[in-house]
């Protein structure tokens, strides 16, 4: 374990205006639609209007004679090249994984998937030529329901593999030797709490659509994409081509948004390398909001059946949580282990003795699931905190004392979960005081109960959320166990130039989180260094050859800590030349306030900084034998544990009886993220976070039709919160140093989304208990609301 | 195809467009004004929102008779020109470019100074982390600076109204109402104390703006707008 180290104040913990906004404020910005090439062509790509069907015939003949087009080809014509998108996680070893062909060949299993392409002059001479290819269609009978997919004689989504069933995926604490058999548990219970809850299918929907550049120069290929993971994206072009990696270069410039969506490896990104290789030429393509919307992947989209057991004095006894994951029609990348995320984090904060977690993964015909903020831990924080919700209702104690008996003490930690987990380190009952306070709780419920008793036909209601997510993924040898092919380390490395400017190089990927900014802010603390005289490069495989990119709030978790590492390095090669020029005997140095100093000297003696080193070993003309003439460092770090930020996040809501129109009358977040270095950002992240997390409460859910077309194709559809749709939040934090963090550091990226939005719902049913609702389908809007006050939704 | 002529920040371009191209199109793909983005292809997002204003007719018809030729006019006067009509919002995704013909356009790029200096609103975005992956943000800026055209001094709900029409994923808004509310109280400050300095394009106000003196919004002229110096 490592100590956390005390630091003078200086840049970490600064509330330091982003660097980045430069360039993203005045239109300067590099996104990947910007990138115009000599001789640049244009891919437009035709998209399955079907959800389920053989293709029997493509004709792209007459595409080829319309003006300004280079070529066009389908899925047949590379059928024997174009290799199959890859999943990363084949979470178990019977898993059923079919091929993800780019471009469909004989078959299509979704609305959306690509069938062929033309590429031309411009966009719109290749859009134009779409019209002109001749595609014919067989339709096959779609299945779109997890359960009727499972059904004995269910309609295939992959007929050669004879299931729907991807796979099962068990833990059980009694089995892995991590509590008591679950069915003890429930054999002892007093109250068993059963409840079937359903995240429905959600859009990441950044902000900026998908976008990739390829151009073939010779044997080498460069890649510019609007992707999260740029360093696994160039891995696996690689291994799917059969392109040299050392060939291949991927570039994310600037990226607009993710929140899970940009990890992927696309077809589309394929299709254009294809492409590309194909004409000799560089090729473009981005997607419309529709093609994004239809074809990009999806997210939640999980049936969770849940029985909670306890005693009447509220104490939790045991979880069962039996799921079906939704993986659409094909894997993507980590589609199968996003579930498996949510398995460690059911148990949340509490110390419950017995879990079992099974998951079913189903094929549909629907776009593919994969990561969306949070990734299976808001599903799973969702769920027992509704579950505790509910219990609290049925023992008639108010929710935060149901909490507060079964929670982690702060003097507990390190704790050893149910699930295997250890948490590090937390303090939850500090978050919560403090989040009472804010929120004046008591007032609250004073004044809920007044207008319970007037029959106010605005009930008020009062949801609590108290989370804890596991970030920082991930060390290696846990996504070993789960079966995951790549590792969880990250790297850094740290170039003093001769005039003393410091150049950084990450293997994070940031698309909004302001690495830039943050990592300038260590950097400059642990060398001394100006925090203007540092530039961060990042997402560019020449500059940053190794790295595992930026989702699962690991960025600063884990490549923060190889980010101090580098730089511990960089004093150290530094100290001897220090210790020349200074006269002195190594050990008789020491580094503190950016210079090395001789020991014992006063702090403003003169002392040679970072610096005056790298000049010297620029020049280094008479460097002792055997010093290296060079303090510049790389450093790569596997983590040893996973962070755990934790919070407590309290609604209130209003909610019309007579319309069901429900109103966020305010809202506190008190999160405890561990060592914040840039409280800005943070405070952003948290803002950005609840308000995804209240959108899935209120008001976004993807809806195919009975055919298996996507209803809310567009943004008029699917309904992506407007400012006036959202509350100003109040949002504090504690500070509980993450243990086994130089900086203290946990993460931040998802906190937000996984507690916000069981804490809307809670406080939505909170409401309406009285009237005898005991829960609300999400998104709750008016009409499923009112629905629920009509008796229609009660379970 | 149709000749059009349309001025963007500040420098007149003469093009033969096709009926069909989208103003938004024009910038980014004819004009190399990428600053510009797309973000949707339904007008729900608002990525593209730029600010147009109508030439005067008679000089409108004028140029046109002029077969292209440049307009005589000098930098101060252009300047002048512009401050003398605010530009209003609109999604560049949802003009054609021929209909933008004859009329002025600012976009992102030319908000800013010709010294760099940013616009109040530009500045107050930096400050209060007002964004994050920075894709909205074009669209956002413009759209509220027509708000503060229009008002000077908006509640933080008639600001979230009239930003309504550009979605944001990554901040919640927050920071950005906050943004808006201080450029707006920067704005009123600058009118007061030295509308020239705006008009130069340096930052007015921050931190040590005179407080902002209560104005009736019709009696704030545009002047307080900054605008681009060509």
């Amino acid at each position: 374990m490592t100590t956390v180290q005390e630091r003078p104040a200086g840049e970490v913990g600064a509330a330091r205006k982003r660097k980045e906004d430069a360039r993203l404020i005045t239109g300067r910005t590099m996104w990947t639609e910007n990138i115009t090439l000599p001789g640049m062509l244009h891919l437009a790509i035709l998209r399955s209007p079907m959800a389920h069907a053989r293709v029997t015939r493509v004709d792209t003949s007459a595409a080829l004679r319309e003006p300004g087009v280079v070529t066009a080809f389908s899925g047949r014509d590379v059928a024997d090249t174009q290799g199959s998108l890859p999943c990363a996680w084949p979470v178990t070893e019977d898993m059923v994984h079919p091929d993800h062909p780019p471009l469909a060949v004989d078959e299509v299993r979704h609305a959306g998937e690509a069938v062929a392409v033309v590429v031309a002059r411009d966009r719109a001479s290749a859009v134009d030529a779409l019209a002109s290819i001749e595609v014919d269609y067989e339709p096959l009978p779609v299945v779109l329901d997890m359960e009727e997919a499972l059904a004995e004689d269910a309609r295939l989504v992959h007929a050669d593999k004879g299931t729907n069933k991807a796979y099962t995926w068990v833990f059980d604490s009694g089995e892995a030797g991590t509590g008591q058999a679950v069915d003890a548990a429930f054999a002892g219970a007093e109250v068993v709490i059963k409840r079937r809850y359903i995240q429905q299918r959600l859009i990441p929907a950044f902000m900026e659509p998908r976008s990739v550049v390829v151009d073939p120069t010779g044997d080498q290929h460069t890649i510019w994409s609007a992707t999260q993971i740029p360093h696994i994206l160039r891995v696996m072009v690689a291994l799917v081509t059969g392109m040299p990696e050392h060939k291949v270069r991927v570039v994310a410039p600037d990226v607009g948004g993710g929140f899970g969506g940009k990890l992927q490896v696309t077809a589309e990104e394929l299709i254009a390398f294809m492409a590309a290789q194909r004409v000799g030429k560089p090729v473009k393509y981005t997607e419309t909001r529709s093609d994004s919307l239809l074809s990009a992947h999806h997210g939640r989209d999980q049936i969770q059946d849940l029985e909670l057991a306890a005693r009447r004095d509220g104490t939790v006894l045991g979880l069962r949580v039996n799921l079906l994951a939704n993986m659409g029609a094909y894997l993507g990348i980590v589609t199968p282990g996003v579930p498996l995320l949510g398995a460690f984090m059911y148990n949340a904060i509490y110390k419950f003795p017995a879990y079992r977690f099974v998951c079913t993964g189903v094929y549909t015909n629907t776009t593919t699931t994969d990561a969306y903020r949070g990734a299976g831990r808001p599903e799973a924080t969702y769920a027992i905190e509704r579950l505790m919700d509910e219990l609290a209702a049925e023992l008639d104690l108010d929710p935060v004392e149901i909490r507060r008996r079964n929670w982690i003490g702060h003097d507990e930690f390190p704790f050893d979960t149910v699930a295997g987990l250890t948490y590090d380190s937390g303090n939850y009952e500090a978050a919560t005081d403090k989040a009472l306070a804010l929120f004046g709780y008591e007032e609250l419920r004073a004044e809920q109960a007044s207008r319970r008793a007037s029959g106010d036909p605005v009930q008020l209601g009062i949801g609590v959320s108290t989370y804890t997510e596991m970030c920082g993924l991930a060390p290696s040898r846990v996504l070993g166990a789960l079966r995951y092919a790549a590792g969880g380390w990250e790297t850094a490395s740290v170039r003093v130039l001769p005039t003393g400017k410091v150049e950084v190089v990450t293997g994070t990927s940031p698309h909004g989180q302001g690495h830039e900014t943050a990592w300038s802010q260590i950097v400059a603390d642990r060398l001394g260094v100006p925090f203007e005289d540092i530039e961060v490069l990042h997402g560019d495989t020449r500059t940053s050859h190794k790295g595992l990119d930026t989702y699962g709030s690991r960025s600063l978790a884990v490549g923060g800590i190889a980010l101090v590492n580098a730089c511990t390095k960089v004093i150290d090669k530094a100290r001897p030349v220090a210790a020349h020029l200074l006269e002195c005997d190594v050990s008789d140095l020491e580094f503190a306030d950016g210079a090395f100093r001789v020991r014992g000297a006063p702090s403003d003696a003169a002392g040679k900084t970072i610096a005056d080193c790298a000049f010297a070993v620029f020049a280094a003309h008479d460097m002792p034998d055997g010093v290296e003439p060079s303090v510049d460092a790389d450093a790569t770090y596997d983590p040893g544990n996973f962070s755990f930020p934790h919070g407590t996040h309290l609604c209130a809501t209003e909610v019309d009886t007579e319309t069901g129109r429900v109103t966020i009358r305010s809202y506190v977040a008190v999160d405890d993220v561990g060592r914040v270095i840039n409280p800005l950002i943070v405070e952003g992240q948290v803002h950005g976070g609840v308000a995804q997390g209240i959108a899935q409460a209120l008001f976004e859910e993807a809806v195919y039709d009975s055919e298996g077309n996507l209803l809310t194709g567009t943004f008029i559809d699917y309904t992506v919160p407007s400012a006036v749709d959202l509350p100003d939040i109040v949002s504090d934090r504690n500070e509980t140093p993450a243990p086994d963090h130089p900086l203290g550091a946990k993460g931040v990226g998802e906190a937000g989304t996984i507690a916000s939005t069981p804490a809307v719902i809670n406080a939505i049913v909170d409401a309406l208990r009285p009237y005898g609702v005991r829960d609300i389908r999400m998104p709750a809007t008016p009409e499923r609301v009112w629905q629920a006050l009509q008796g229609g939704a009660r379970s | 195809m149709t000749r059009i002529s349309i001025t963007v920040d500040g420098i007149r371009y003469d093009d033969d467009v096709e009926a069909r191209t989208l103003l938004v199109h024009h910038l980014r793909d004819r004009l190399g004004k990428v600053g510009t983005v797309v973000g949707c292809d339904t007008s729900n997002c608002g990525a593209c929102t730029v600010l147009m204003a109508p030439s005067a007719p008679s000089e409108a018809t004028a140029e046109r008779a002029s077969q292209g030729a440049q307009r005589p006019t000098s930098g101060a006067e252009r300047a002048a020109e512009q401050l003398s009509r605010a530009g209003a919002a609109v999604k560049s995704c949802n003009v054609l470019a021929v209909q933008a013909d004859g009329t002025e356009i600012t976009t992102i790029e030319g908000l800013a100074g010709g010294d760099g200096s940013l616009h109040p609103v530009q500045q107050a975005f930096h400050d209060r982390h007002a964004l994050q992956c920075g894709f909205c943000t074009p669209g956002m800026i413009l759209a509220a600076v027509d708000l503060l055209t229009e008002n000077p001094d908006p509640s933080d709900t008639q600001i979230r109204e009239g930003i309504e029409g550009n979605l944001c994923r990554c901040t919640g808004y927050q920071n950005i109402v906050h943004a808006v509310r201080d450029a707006a109280t920067a704005l009123r400050g600058a009118e007061v104390a030295e509308p020239a300095s705006a008009v130069d394009g340096q930052m007015p106000g921050t931190p040590q703006a005179p407080p902002a003196v209560p104005s009736e919004p019709e009696s704030v002229p545009v002047e307080a707008v900054p605008r681009p110096v060509p």
